[in-house]
């Protein structure tokens, strides 16, 4: 069966198409603009499913990083990944994107994963192996952190921008979500059976708006 | 009739999910989910509330109208969507699930105009639209006065607010009188039972030299606001129904003023009313009233067609299908402030033959920016 795995949680809007019979990724296409997810996704599902000689209709499942991840851009991959699914009657399967971060890493030790969340805040993991996710995901200040996760090995863009708090930086792994590790992952876990998140996205924090003050009075004093 | 369009339309440029499908000029399907509830303690419309109830809301709003409609996906002959003005996520969620679904099905995607949309879906109530239409435009997100001699191709504004719109002095007049948001349908029913001549409201830009077409709500809004906290100061009580009546009465004379000014100007024998402030009672009661006095034919869409929904942008595709625009591209872009010049936006590779450059400075419709103030 193939799948066709999206997310755009983080910087990159990534897209492939992976066969699950076979084991192997079909195509795939990386784009890093945070500015243009929505202009820049459909395109790229365009061109890998031309690279694979497929279309849309020869897919079985639609694969999507739910996030956490920023929101504006994290919407425009759920909302096309659900479109996919109610147009093409298909299920829509929704991952953690730390986790296809995490399993693009290989590890197989204790670790921790950490991505961009902005306002000075990082959306993080952490694993007992790169499989496995034993904390998290959360938001949080770099320097906040438990000092047991910020010395841990760490991957990911987050741990790469506050590199001097996630001391056990890895820059020999992979530092941005790609769509053929979700994917992999996927077709691991569906073989096994494993359940799935529904496609919605965890945004961790709160929507930003303040109730404003009673209105202000405009009569001179 | 089999042979005109089959177009579903997708509107989240502000508080509303709204999905609607058209075969032509006959509505077929108009599905809205509204977050407005989640807004009303803040006052106002809050964009990322509002983007995250567009994605929750998006695909059940689709499947509704498509049940509703009783049409198959697979026989719809476009998929249109505002492409802007709006809010920039809120948008962003409509074209994201537009795109998808038109990918998906292989039909071409339509990215239109909100604006133009609002004028377009009078086409659903009362027939193909005269050329040239004028329109007033007024809701809680503009306030324009548009002449349109080609609702798929060429839309002029005249005049439109150089402050609040006037959906917005209502809903900060009624935060002044305590009554909620939002204010326009609280403060039409309080009025009813009020006198609209108690008070003098002043008429903003409406002096010989002041702009003809243009509007101005924020010095009314002020002067309301001024006049209930000096009741309030001397300890009496405010007249909720009379105040109510007086400022709806100095909105709804500056609004029709204008519009039958620009009517006459311009020569145009018919008026649209349209987006959420035309569902106002006076202001249609007004509009009905001087219109006649000048022989000018007035239309108004029934009140569900004149707040944002998803009819009015399947009604504006379809008259893109119809005229043989060009579809939008894939990496058709959610443009806030798209210019109400541009009632679509075509492909770059397939730009409409009869298209010139378009350029962007223009004034932009929508004054979110006083929200909070
Ligand atoms: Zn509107």
């Amino acid at each position: 069966m193939l799948l066709l795995a999206l997310d755009t949680a983080t910087p990159a809007v990534t897209v492939a198409l992976y066969d699950t019979d076979g084991d192997r990724v079909l195509a795939a296409a990386d784009q890093t603009d945070a500015r243009r997810h929505g202009e820049l996704l459909l395109p790229t599902v365009d061109r890998v499913l031309r690279d694979a000689g497929r279309t849309l209709h020869d897919v079985g499942r639609i694969v999507a990083g739910v996030g956490p991840g920023p929101y504006t851009g994290l919407r425009v991959g759920l909302a096309t990944a659900e479109a996919f699914g109610a147009a093409l009657s298909i299920p829509v399967l929704g991952l953690c994107t730390l986790d296809g971060i995490a399993y693009a890493s290989g590890l197989d030790v204790p670790f921790v994963v950490a991505t961009d969340a902005r306002r000075k805040e990082v959306y993080w993991a952490r694993y007992a192996d790169c499989r496995t996710r034993t904390d998290g995901p959360a938001v949080d200040r770099p320097a906040e952190l438990p000092e047991d996760v910020t010395r841990m090995p760490a991957v990911g863009a987050g741990a790469r921008l506050y590199e001097e708090t996630f001391e056990g930086l890895r820059t020999d792994l992979p530092l941005d979500q790609s769509a053929a590790a979700l994917a992999c992952l996927a077709g691991e876990k569906l073989a096994k059976g494993e359940e799935f998140l529904p496609p919605r996205p965890l945004y961790l924090r709160r929507p930003d708006a303040r109730v404003p003050a009673n209105y202000k009075v405009v009569t001179p004093r | 009739m089999a042979d005109e369009p089959l177009v579903l339309g997708i509107e989240t440029s502000c508080d509303e999910t709204g999905v609607g499908i058209v075969r032509g000029h006959t509505l077929l399907a108009d599905a809205v989910a509204s977050s407005v509830d989640e807004h009303a303690r803040f006052g106002g419309v809050v964009p990322e509330v509002a983007s995250r109830a567009h994605l929750e809301a998006m695909v059940p709003t689709i499947e509704r109208a498509l049940r509703e409609a009783r049409v198959s996906a697979s026989d719809l002959d476009g998929i249109a969507v505002t492409a802007g003005p709006g809010l920039a996520g809120a948008l962003l969620v409509g074209v994201s699930a537009a795109k998808a679904y038109a990918y998906a099905l292989g039909k071409p995607l339509y990215g239109v105009n909100h604006l133009a949309s609002h004028i377009c879906v009078d086409q659903l109530e009362h027939g193909a639209l005269p050329e040239p239409t004028m329109a007033l435009l007024v809701s809680g997100g503009h306030s324009s006065l548009l002449l349109a001699p080609d609702i798929t191709a060429d839309v002029r504004p005249l005049g439109s607010t150089i402050d609040d719109a006037a959906g917005e002095a209502f809903d900060k007049v009624a935060r002044v009188l305590n009554l909620g948001f939002p204010g326009g349908p609280v403060i039409d029913r309080y009025a009813r039972e009020g006198d609209p001549e108690a008070i003098a409201f002043p008429r903003g830009l409406t002096g010989p030299r002041d702009a003809p077409y243009d509007f101005s709500f924020s010095g009314l809004k002020t002067a309301v606001a001024r006049w209930i906290e000096a009741k309030r100061a001397a300890g009496e009580e405010v007249p909720v129904r009379d105040v109510s009546a007086s400022f709806q009465e100095a909105v709804t004379d500056v609004l029709t003023r204008k519009a039958v000014r620009a009517c006459k100007d311009e020569g145009v024998d018919h008026l649209m009313i349209g987006g959420g402030v035309a569902a106002n009672s006076r202001l249609r009661s007004m509009a009905e009233e001087r219109c006649a006095a000048v022989g000018i034919t007035l239309r108004v869409p029934r009140p569900k067609l004149c707040t944002d929904n998803g009819a009015m942008v399947a009604a504006l595709g379809a008259e893109m299908v119809a005229r043989r625009r060009a579809a939008s591209d894939w990496d058709l872009p959610a443009d806030s402030s798209l210019p109400v010049t541009e009632p679509h936006v075509p492909g770059e590779s397939q730009a409409d033959g009869d298209e010139q450059g378009h350029s962007h400075d223009h004034v932009h419709e929508l004054s979110r920016k006083n929200l909070y103030s």
